[in-house]
């Protein structure tokens, strides 16, 4: 059927040059000398910036931090829920949602007592952002998890290694983790990308994490904050874009993972 | 098999309840698998909960910790707070809407592709960035765009002669955010609505045809109908993602709050009046209940929506 292919490939065009737009303007802007000439002073100067470079830095750490919290925190819990209390399972469900219908402007009201707290005890420093962001990594972490976990068989796989003598530990680490690493993989790009794009909550708790100081800096040198924007908006695409091909291969080979599990 | 909790004790468990040290032992023994979560639950009740106890309870305190409504009130008779308000609500429905219309449009030409074709994985992958990451960035791609010298005001006014800005800055305002928002939506509609057409089968298509439906009868009578549910739920996270967004406003409207997150901005960085410390937490309490009714009617959808694409 000619007429549907065709309005689907104008459908593409369309929203393809319209989404695109900004994203090329952005790279026209950045590299405009004046005259009509080109230049990549502005894409230099990401590496001379400091307070650039200071705050990519803690943005970095901040990632890494946030994917390890979150993880530790919530892949042991669901794993036990699966396996333990199944009744809790609607109760952790609902506040790993929660934070969805609490967004970040209203939470860093409520965070800004809390934060005076922890800075006294944990002293001053933009890494303690890390307990406010595994909040808001919760909803899509606990998904990614929550559907890995409910592709394979979990309980099968566990009592088959707890009948052959395995600790509850060996279970998580040694049977588990290597059958949900696509989904272990999942949570943690998301993470890191909600990391690296999180302003909300960092401007507001006056930390200088990677988007304040693009934001601040958008003042005095526009073409430096576009440069850098346009970067890091590329540097997650070819993340997700990554993601999304292990994530398919993944399914394809669930079944010699599971194998691998029980193998040991 | 021995978790029954029995009142009398019988010879059969009898070693075991001693073992466990009684009934109370047992009934203890049995809320030990919850322990496992008290480190999930003690986390989100410390930097979840808690804040939002803080928000609401805060809501109805003056600076001294006393109860009292001026706050609420404040916000109810302020005009300055109703505007905020209202126009938040007005730029989140007119984005959802127009988000959802076109991301559905652009689900259903993604969806006829290959589910592992590299267009898929392009539009996945990029839809993700442009909907959750934006934020800031996308602030400034608009500014490089349609701002004072962006390439498309200049393009504009160099070849065709066009002010884009002759009526005002518009991109620093409501009808700016309007535009932005927008963009953000329809990959994030795109997301959303996606697995509701690849639920689709295409038995039903040609179950339809079969009987001698057209296209349009099929959208009509089968299509519309199972995709409604999942199309009014996706425009409600629309609604809900507009309205609680807050870095792609701060950094295009630095003067003046036209919205509501932005009121919570100046509540929160200016100096505080006499009186009116606790204004932005009743702000932010009237966005919870706003996004909470928005969130259970959703809610409420994907019950019905499960139904046809399992």
């Amino acid at each position: 059927m000619t007429g549907r292919r065709l309005l689907r490939v104008a459908v593409l065009v369309v929203t393809g040059v319209y989404l695109l737009l900004p994203l090329v303007a952005m790279l026209d802007f950045s590299t405009q000398a004046g005259g009509g000439r080109r230049s990549l002073e502005a894409w230099r100067d990401i590496g001379s910036s400091r307070d650039l470079l200071g705050a990519i830095s803690v943005s970095l750490q901040l990632a890494v931090l946030t994917v390890l919290g979150t993880l530790v925190l919530l892949v042991p819990t669901v794993v036990w829920v699966h396996l333990r209390v199944p009744r809790m399972r609607r109760t952790v469900e609902f506040l790993c949602l929660l934070p969805l219908t609490i967004p970040a402007i209203v939470l860093v009201v409520g965070l800004a007592p809390i934060y005076a707290w922890v800075s006294y005890l944990l002293g001053n420093s933009p890494l303690t952002l890390t307990f406010a962001f595994v909040v808001l990594a919760l909803p899509f972490a606990y998904r990614a998890i929550d559907a890995g976990l409910g592709a394979i068989d979990i309980v099968t796989l566990a009592e088959a290694a707890r009948s052959l003598g395995s600790s509850w530990t060996g279970v998580l680490l040694r049977i588990v983790v290597p059958n949900i690493r696509g989904a272990i993989m999942s949570a943690a790009v998301i993470t890191v990308a909600l990391v690296l794009g999180e302003f909300t909550i960092s401007s507001l708790l006056n930390y200088n994490t990677l988007q304040v100081v693009i934001n601040l800096l958008g003042k005095r040198n526009a073409e430096l904050s576009v440069a850098v924007s346009l970067a890091a908006l590329v540097f997650a695409f070819v993340l997700l874009f990554v993601l999304a091909g292990v994530g398919s291969r993944r399914d394809r080979s669930r079944p010699s993972a599971i194998e691998k599990g029980i193998a040991g | 098999m021995t978790d029954v909790v029995t009142p009398t004790p019988t010879p059969a468990s009898g070693p075991a309840r001693a073992a466990a040290g009684g009934s109370g032992g047992r009934r203890l023994g049995r809320a030990v698998p919850y322990l496992g979560v008290v480190p999930f639950l003690g986390y989100v009740t410390l930097f979840l909960l808690w804040p939002t106890y803080i928000v609401v309870t805060g809501a109805f305190q003056d600076d001294a910790g006393a109860p009292t409504t001026r706050n609420v009130a404040a916000v109810l008779s302020g005009g300055e707070y109703v505007d905020a308000f209202v126009r938040s609500i007005l730029l989140s429905v007119a984005t959802a809407l127009a988000g959802a219309v076109l991301g559905a449009l652009l689900a259903w030409a993604v969806a006829e592709g290959r589910p592992d074709g590299l267009l898929h994985r392009v539009v996945i992958a990029a839809a993700g960035v442009l909907a959750q990451f934006g934020g800031v960035m996308l602030a400034f791609a608009f500014l490089a765009t349609f701002g004072f010298n962006g390439v498309v005001t200049l393009f504009l006014a160099d070849r065709l002669g066009v002010d884009l800005l002759a009526g005002g800055s518009w991109l620093y305002g409501l009808t700016g955010l309007v535009v932005v928002y927008t963009y953000f939506q329809i990959p994030l509609m795109l997301i959303v609505f996606l697995p509701a057409i690849n639920g689709l089968r295409p038995q039903w298509q040609e179950a339809s045809a079969g009987l001698g439906g057209t296209g349009r009868a099929y959208w009509r009578y089968v299509g519309g109908p199972i995709l409604a549910p999942s199309f009014a739920g996706a425009t409600l996270l629309l609604f809900a993602n507009a309205f609680s967004a807050y870095a792609t406003a701060a950094a295009l409207v630095s003067q003046g709050s036209p919205i509501v997150p932005l009121q919570i901005r100046s509540a929160l960085t200016s100096e505080v009046l006499l009186g009116q410390a606790n204004v932005g937490k009743a702000l932010a309490l009237g966005m919870i209940i706003v996004i909470a009714l928005v969130m259970t009617a959703y809610a409420l959808l994907q019950r019905r929506t499960a139904r046809w694409l399992r």
